[in-house]
């Protein structure tokens, strides 16, 4: 993707919300996305620690950039990110135990998650230091505003509750499937169903505008 | 802590009951991205499943070595440093011994460093406290559960082709419906754990 020095501020950031989200545009990081989003806590939990390690990261990364040799910069970035990944690991575990719990290894996998190193390598490289936090805080948001997307239906409809609060009553009998593994695939799947639904209305529309 | 499951539940359970892709979400990327097509999906399988079997004996080193100096907090840094050499390794090796099989795999080689799946079963050994036998046989299972999905759904895929579906639904939202409807049949497996 060309980058052109002159982006503005706004621009790099709102980017990452909708027009480029990571998750439903690019079909990045989906691996977490559908692991934890069974509820609107982990869901929230896992956005934000990803987003922290996404923006210290690329801060890094683009301070560092002219230091960093081009044959080592991969195996560079992803020790940058590990670094961070050990922190954000222990923070949580100092924090909520449970939390902890709920999320498992996949707080230890955001090292491999496609959007940071994807971040870092497409944009962190080449821009300067503010741009690039500013870029990556766009993308965690748009990550975690994903993840609170699958994460809000899939409490409400799985559980009848949203963020522990009950919602529909005492008589709500949950559908847990949605709970369940495939839950995730079947909530992200209706996602991207909805949003290449919009994309072609909106394309129908400027088409019998246009004519 | 040591385990006391036997090596066949071992196998079964990474590979069936708690399969890698379709109940415990790792690998999506390449399980969404190379299962076009049958014949790819079954090279892609075949080299993770290596990889896998060789990054987990070495982490299973790492992780002896790491205790005995008291430098648990390096291990999430280090299994990625060991999983990054393990891919760069079996690709010198492949090219040496084997260029068929080398250029057969092509890309897939070196995308699998950043395969969570790999990462996934070097942290879940380590957790479960497995020694080096049952690290062996848990890889070998994850490996072949991992074959096992993306080969399913590669097969779908191509008959999919065929079929004539609406537009909206075309790409990957309808990857997805299937593999809820796999993962849904999967959990039937859970009945295999006693």
């Amino acid at each position: 993707m060309p980058q052109t020095k002159a982006e503005p501020y706004p621009d790099a950031f709102i980017k990452g919300l909708w027009r480029e989200n990571p998750v439903f545009v690019m079909l990045l990081g989906m691996c977490p996305v559908l692991a934890v989003s069974n509820t609107v806590l982990n869901a929230l939990s896992m956005g934000l620690a990803a987003t922290f390690v996404l923006v210290m990261s690329c801060a890094l990364v683009s301070l560092l950039r002219r230091f960093i040799p081009k044959q080592v910069r991969i195996a560079t970035f992803i020790i940058i990110i590990a670094t961070f990944v050990t922190m954000v690991d222990f923070a949580i575990q100092a924090i909520s135990l449970d939390v902890y719990n709920a999320l498992g290894a996949f707080i230890a996998l955001i090292v491999v998650n496609c959007i940071i190193l994807g971040r870092a390598e497409a944009y962190a490289s080449k821009n300067d230091p503010v741009r690039a936090v500013i870029d990556a805080a766009g993308m965690g948001l748009g990550f975690t505003l994903a993840l609170l997307c699958l994460g809000s239906v899939r409490e409400l409809l799985g559980f009848g509750t949203f963020l522990g609060f009950n919602v529909f009553g005492p008589h709500f009998e949950g559908w847990s499937v949605l709970i369940l593994p495939p839950g995730g695939f079947f909530t992200l799947g209706c996602w991207l169903l909805l949003i290449s639904w919009m994309n072609k209305r909106k394309a129908r529309l400027a088409e019998s505008e246009a004519a | 802590m040591p385990t006391t499951e036997s090596l066949p539940e071992i196998f079964l359970n990474a590979c069936l009951i708690n399969n890698f892709v379709l109940s415990m979400f790792l690998g999506i990327c390449p399980f969404l991205g190379v299962s076009g097509k049958f014949e790819t999906a079954t090279r892609m399988g075949m080299a993770v499943m290596f990889v896998m079997l060789v990054s987990s004996v070495c982490a299973s080193g790492i992780n002896w070595l790491l205790i005995r100096v008291g430098a648990e907090y390096l291990r999430l840094i280090c299994y990625i440093a060991v999983i990054a050499s393990a891919v760069q390794l079996v690709e010198m090796f492949l090219k040496k011994f084997s260029p068929a099989l080398f250029r057969a795999l092509g890309i897939f080689l070196p995308l699998i460093t950043t395969n969570c799946a790999i990462l996934g079963v070097a942290l879940f050994q380590t957790q479960k406290g497995y020694d080096l036998i049952q690290c062996i046989v848990y890889a070998l299972g994850a490996g072949a559960g991992f074959t096992l999905a993306l080969t399913i759904m590669a097969g779908l895929r191509e008959s999919l082709e065929l079929a004539d579906v609406p537009d909206v639904v075309k790409g990957t939202a309808l990857t997805l419906m299937v593999a809820g409807i796999l993962s849904l049949a999967f959990m039937g497996f859970q009945g295999l754990s006693g």
